[in-house]
């Protein structure tokens, strides 16, 4: 079979010429879905009820003159550490099953208010930690493209249902990386915008002062499209960016000429797959030849920012995950004391990536090891957005490959932690920074496996970085689509 | 060359009842990961003094005024065990 589910732009169209109705398009999801996911096992809920619903709200509601906006009927799944009030979440933990939210997160809010029917949740690494589905407590996702491989993650589910068709557009989260590189290894367009300006109320949090909500679509205008729905202020997360949000949208037909791009020098070399370096060499010469000034850049930070990222984000966790006692909400072990309780609740709940990061967390946060790990590693933060700070004085926008690879086998890297965390290698300077950036697909390697391009920008630089991957998506023409086969190799 | 940690003190720390066969792997693997990460040390010159928010925000206040809550009910309806309105949890403390 191949994946030829319509964008939301198309969709949309579609919707109000009278050529389908939501029923119809949730209709063809739930039919995808069907046909894909004993292989994919993209979903950890498939919400067919409440999407059936929700699809009849959207047809009467059209129907009355009643139209809430570009994602009117639009069928989006969301990846399972987003809260659905009533409806199952996990964050892909057995330390949650059962677990029904008492409140919807703000981005649960704003999709069902712009008229969005949520079709599910989609599994992940466990509380988000990983980069292949692996670690999730429910079970690993596919790749649609082949299905020996993983789909990348941590918000793996959500991407192999947009490549599968199985939604027309998904949330995810990205930490280190979590919607850039399961994007790229699916074929697939996603985006982590500018730290702030999308809620996290209602996201379990992993590391707070890195994670951020975005899109996973099927192309560039549907991304900006999806951001526009799910970002703005909001009182309820004390990060929300409270200024002036840019127009994403108002470049995307702009191209590139006169632009300045810088390659990222450091993001290459040993570890990269030739076939990556080939298309992302290729794509930054037609970007050349549309006529950005290109320059290669060094930012000799970004050595040390794998290092940098696997003390905060540990730290993070350990402080985020002690809410995870057994007392409140989801396991609770028996014990005597609380204390005993507790952690008998935590080490049967926590699979192994979970309890690794929290002890790792733990550790750098100890008496004594802090200013030596947790102290040094914002010192090199700080460093990292100098960096940035003295590149994007000399170009508009940054671009690199958005993984050093294409997608692994499963089971190739889960026993050696240090290569999982190397997949991130690309995406995490975005995430210390704080900045937006995106994965566009630009090319299938020998294998027929999608590789990804990555553009970055400054803090609140979502025109800019659009812009340039709108010209990356139109330079790429990527029609290729997945197959549901396994690739021998 | 392999970072050696204590990592029973770090499980309690973590609230982590491990077994000690569990230990001895995490301490394995915590020990290479940290070699890499110790790499943070070799950061060359003194940065900016650095906020976690790129935007500058700091500090996010409200008006003091009451609000809605969630419904005590629903949220009590999550937790493991709980009666009259309360959670239930074994003592914080050992009683003699």
């Amino acid at each position: 079979m191949t994946a030829d589910a319509p964008t939301i732009v198309e969709a949309g169209r579609r919707l109000r010429s009278g050529e389908t109705t939501a029923v119809e398009l949730i209709e063809a999801v739930i039919d995808s879905a069907h046909r894909t996911e004993a292989q994919l096992h993209a979903y950890l809920n498939l919400d067919r009820e409440g999407a059936r619903e929700a699809a009849q709200a959207a047809d009467s509601d059209l129907a009355a003159g009643r139209d809430h906006g570009p994602l009117h009927g639009i069928p989006v799944a969301l990846k399972d550490n987003m809260c659905t009030r009533g409806l199952e979440t996990t964050a892909g933990s057995q330390i949650l099953a059962g677990y029904a939210p008492p409140y919807d997160a703000t981005v649960v809010r704003r999709l069902r208010d712009g008229g969005a029917v949520i079709v599910g949740k989609t599994n992940l690494d466990e509380f988000a930690m990983g980069s292949s589905t692996e670690n999730s407590g429910y079970g690993t996702s596919y790749n649609p493209w082949d299905i020996s491989r993983v789909p990348g993650g941590s918000s793996g589910g959500s991407a192999a249902a947009v490549a599968a068709g199985s939604a027309l557009a998904a949330l995810g989260s990205d930490t280190g990386g979590s919607i850039r590189q399961p994007a790229s290894l699916s074929g697939i367009v996603g985006l982590k915008p500018t730290y702030g300006t999308v809620s996290r109320y209602g996201l379990i949090a992993f590391a707070s002062s890195l994670d951020q909500i975005g899109p996973l679509t099927r192309d560039v205008a549907d991304a900006a499209l999806l951001l526009e729905a799910i970002w703005g202020h909001d009182p309820l997360d004390a990060t929300s960016y409270h200024g002036a949000y840019p127009d994403p949208r108002a470049r995307l037909d702009h191209g590139v000429d006169g632009m300045r791009i810088g390659v990222v020098s450091e993001l290459a070399g040993d570890g990269y797959e030739p076939a990556v370096e080939a298309a992302v060499a290729g794509m930054v010469e037609r970007l050349a030849a549309s006529g950005a000034e290109v320059v290669e850049l060094s930012l000799p930070t970004f050595e040390i920012a794998l290092s940098a990222y696997y003390l905060i984000a540990p730290a993070e966790c350990s402080a985020n995950l002690a809410r995870f006692d057994g007392i409140r909400y989801g396991h609770r072990a028996v014990g005597d004391t609380a204390e005993a309780l507790m952690a008998r609740t935590r080490a049967e709940g926590f699979g192994p990536e979970v309890t690794r990061r929290i002890l790792l967390g733990t550790y750098a946060l100890s008496a004594g090891y802090y200013d030596a790990f947790y102290g040094q590693a914002q010192r090199v933060r700080a460093a990292i957005q100098d960096d940035f700070a003295s590149a994007y004085r000399q170009v508009d926008a940054l671009v690199s490959p958005t993984s050093p690879t294409v997608a692994f086998k499963a089971g190739e890297r889960v026993d050696d932690p240090l290569a999982m965390y190397l997949s991130d290698i690309c995406t995490i300077p975005s995430n210390l920074s704080g900045h937006p950036a995106i994965s566009v697909p630009i090319g299938v390697d020998d294998q027929g496996l999608p590789i990804g391009f990555q553009v970055m920008a400054p803090a609140l630089g979502e025109q800019v970085m659009f812009q340039v991957a709108a010209e990356v998506e139109r330079q790429a023409d990527f029609t290729a689509r997945p197959t549901l086969i396994e690739v021998a190799s | 060359m392999p970072i050696e940690i204590d990592i029973a003190h770090v499980a309690r720390l973590a609230r982590l009842d491990l077994t000690d066969e569990e230990l001895e792997g995490y301490k394995s693997q915590l020990g290479v990961i940290l070699d890499h990460a110790a790499r943070v040390q070799g950061l060359q010159g003194e940065p900016h003094a650095g906020s976690a928010h790129p935007l500058g925000l700091f500090n996010a206040f409200r008006e003091d005024e009451a609000r809605p809550s969630l419904d005590r009910d629903e949220v009590l309806s999550q937790a493991p065990e709980s009666a009259d309105g309360y959670f239930v949890a074994p003592p914080a403390l050992e009683i003699e």
